[in-house]
């Protein structure tokens, strides 16, 4: 029975890190999902980027991790505002299966420059010395690093809360979300809106990527390896909010890590299979609006 | 009638389109059996080209024509793919058996399969058809005592074909029989394509609030034609097994339900001939440049997915199409537009 519950909370707390990464990475998807309705595959890209771009800042630059995880973070922000305006824009009324290979073609691009530029194998983004260690907490030790990346993480959360929920900018977001027409038609300016919230969610999923490095290595496929988990998470949640996406990353961080534990001959059979009947029992995830 | 003139615009082959062979359509055959004689060191890459443009058939029936949009199509090729490798393994090796209980056994898993996916629309659809495949890869992965799992399965056992024709190791064998099954399932797509069948699935896609307001049963429809175009991936999925002897993870990959998706797209969808000119490019392309470039030689088919979504929507044949209209269009004035 000890080491029942030994485990249990070990598996909590390595899938509470798996989920906050998750979370932080695939918030931004859903809601530039919800709110342009487009499929974005390539989401897992600026991910990489953040992974990448901090690996360089610190072996290159010779910065600290906290400085280039966030000179990664606004980076890549700023390279997707260019992205968004120069090609995503043209494809906002384009069908599903343009959109679809518009982003498949992008992560084929952005897989051969990773290659190009860091190399076949993976890497991983070199800790800091305080984060090696492990963290007593509740009579129970913890590795410091995940306590650090489920920490950040709910910082992040709360912020992003608040700014959903508190700010002019969310009010407008959440509007378009509701009815775009009618947003527009009552005076805010959607692409605008679009360009900031897609630069923001694609800031976020390189923060959580760089972040989470230590947990999911760079490596030049991880677009291609990741995009599964990225999508089930907003597909469960449902598209357009910030609590959905929650839950999701929580079920399936917290899920993958017990199956992995548990029975792992099966792999990740059982994340599928729940995927599934979660999709068929609610197509538009758990917390998203039935059209 | 305003529908129908709405899907003539947009088919190039289909309802509205003449069911007549044109000649244009003896080309790629002629192609293949020039092929067959002039380049017999190419035949394996050629017999994979076969199997690949009729997989890419398959998907063309489902997203062309369906208009469903699935990056989860190499489940049934795999699985078809596997049923022909056990089978050959366990029971018999006799291709023509395989051919048939791979086709069954995948069009059965596209009914099943369907009846789920097809309830769903936009991106649940499409996360159901990347959780299929995921599935059907975990199992293939890690049920070794049938699949040898990541070793996937050697030197399959085939038996000649009839009883009569060996598979010899220069892939001649191999690539006629992969021609002649291709041939089949061509004529099965266009004969599809061309029925009231196929106006139908056309409708269901243009517009699917109209099929229901006329009474159509869409659901139906788009299923029937789910589980056609699933199990002829699978017999697709067997003639790799049967010409190369061997089947692996690689076939229920997701790189290998994308590229399938991408080779269709760049020949040009819903023209059937568009599944014949993507994976002949496609793949000599990436013969020849996997060999220069290959970690590198990704960017381009990237590049070149992004420039046909921006600027060429209809592929290569698109383009073709689209130079021919511009030449008939000059003669008559004589002078440049």
């Amino acid at each position: 029975m000890e080491a029942f519950l030994s485990s249990l909370v070990s598996i909590l707390f390595h899938g509470l890190a798996f989920g906050a990464i998750l979370y932080v990475i695939s918030v931004g998807l859903s809601v530039t999902m919800g709110l342009m309705g487009f499929v974005n595959l390539a989401h897992g890209v600026f991910a990489m980027a953040g992974g990448y771009l901090m690996i360089t800042a610190m072996q290159k630059l010779g910065l600290a991790w906290l400085p280039a995880l966030l000179l990664a973070c606004v980076a890549v922000a700023v390279a997707s505002m260019v992205l968004e305006r120069l090609l995503y824009a043209r494809l906002y009324g384009a069908g599903e299966l343009e959109q679809v290979l518009f982003t498949i073609g992008l992560i084929f691009v952005a897989v051969a420059i990773a290659r190009l530029a860091y190399g076949p194998n993976p890497l991983a983004a070199p800790l800091p010395e305080y984060m090696k260690g492990q963290t007593a907490l509740f009579g129970r030790t913890f590795p410091t690093y995940r306590v650090v990346v489920i920490a950040a993480s709910a910082v992040l959360i709360v912020l992003l809360w608040l700014g959903l929920e508190r700010t002019r900018w969310g009010a407008m977001v959440r509007a378009a979300v509701d009815n775009r027409a009618m947003a527009q038609s009552i005076g805010i300016d959607t692409g605008r809106l679009f360009t900031f919230t897609f630069a923001l969610g694609s800031g976020l999923a390189a923060l959580g990527g760089a972040l989470g490095a230590d947990l999911m290595a760079m490596t030049p496929t991880y677009p291609f390896e990741q995009l599964v988990y990225f999508l089930i998470v907003v597909a469960i949640g449902g598209l357009g909010t910030l609590r959905g996406p929650f839950i999701g990353a929580l079920l399936i961080g917290i899920g993958d890590t017990a199956c992995k534990y548990w029975v792992p001959q099966f792999g990740a059979f059982f994340i599928y299979a729940a995927t599934m009947v979660l999709l068929l029992w609610r197509p538009q995830g758990l917390l998203g609006k039935a059209h | 009638m305003d529908l129908l003139r709405h899907v003539r615009s947009d088919v190039a082959v289909g309802y509205g389109g003449s069911a007549r062979l044109r000649p244009l359509e003896f080309l790629p055959w002629i192609f293949a059996i020039g092929v067959y004689f002039l380049a017999p060191n190419y035949l394996p890459l050629g017999a994979y080209i076969l199997i690949m443009i009729l997989f890419a058939l398959s998907l063309d029936l489902v997203l062309g024509y369906g208009g469903i949009v699935t990056l989860g199509h190499g489940a049934y090729f795999g699985f078809g793919a596997y049923v022909a490798g056990v089978l050959a393994v366990r029971f018999s090796g006799d291709p023509l058996l395989g051919l048939t209980v791979a086709a069954v056994a995948a069009g059965l898993l596209g009914l099943a399969t369907g009846a789920v996916i097809l309830r769903t629309h936009a991106l649940a659809l499409l996360m159901l058809t990347l959780a299929i495949t995921s599935i059907v890869f975990e199992v293939a992965s890690k049920w070794t005592v049938i699949t040898g799992g990541s070793d996937g399965l050697h030197s399959v056992p085939i038996k000649p074909i009839l009883a009569s024709f060996k598979f010899d190791m220069f892939g001649k064998t191999a690539y006629l029989y992969c021609l002649a099954v291709l041939l089949a399932g061509w004529w099965l797509v266009r004969c599809v394509v061309h029925s009231p069948f196929g106006m139908a699935l056309a409708g269901t896609r243009e517009n699917d609030a109209r099929m229901y307001a006329i009474g159509a049963p869409v659901y139906r429809r788009r299923l029937v034609a789910y589980s056609l175009s699933a199990a002829l991936a699978g017999v697709a999925g067997a003639l790799l097994t049967h010409t190369t002897q061997f089947v692996g993870l690689s076939v229920l990959t997701f790189e290998l339900s994308g590229e399938i998706v991408v080779m269709l797209v760049l020949g040009g969808i819903r023209r059937i001939y568009g599944a014949f000119v993507g994976p002949i490019v496609f793949l000599v392309a990436r013969d020849y440049l996997a060999k220069q470039w290959p970690e590198y030689w990704t960017a381009g088919i990237g590049l070149l997915l992004i420039f046909i979504v921006m600027f060429a929507r209809g592929g290569i044949l698109g383009m073709l199409d689209g130079l021919v209209a511009r030449i008939g269009k000059m003669k008559p004035g004589g002078t440049k537009a």
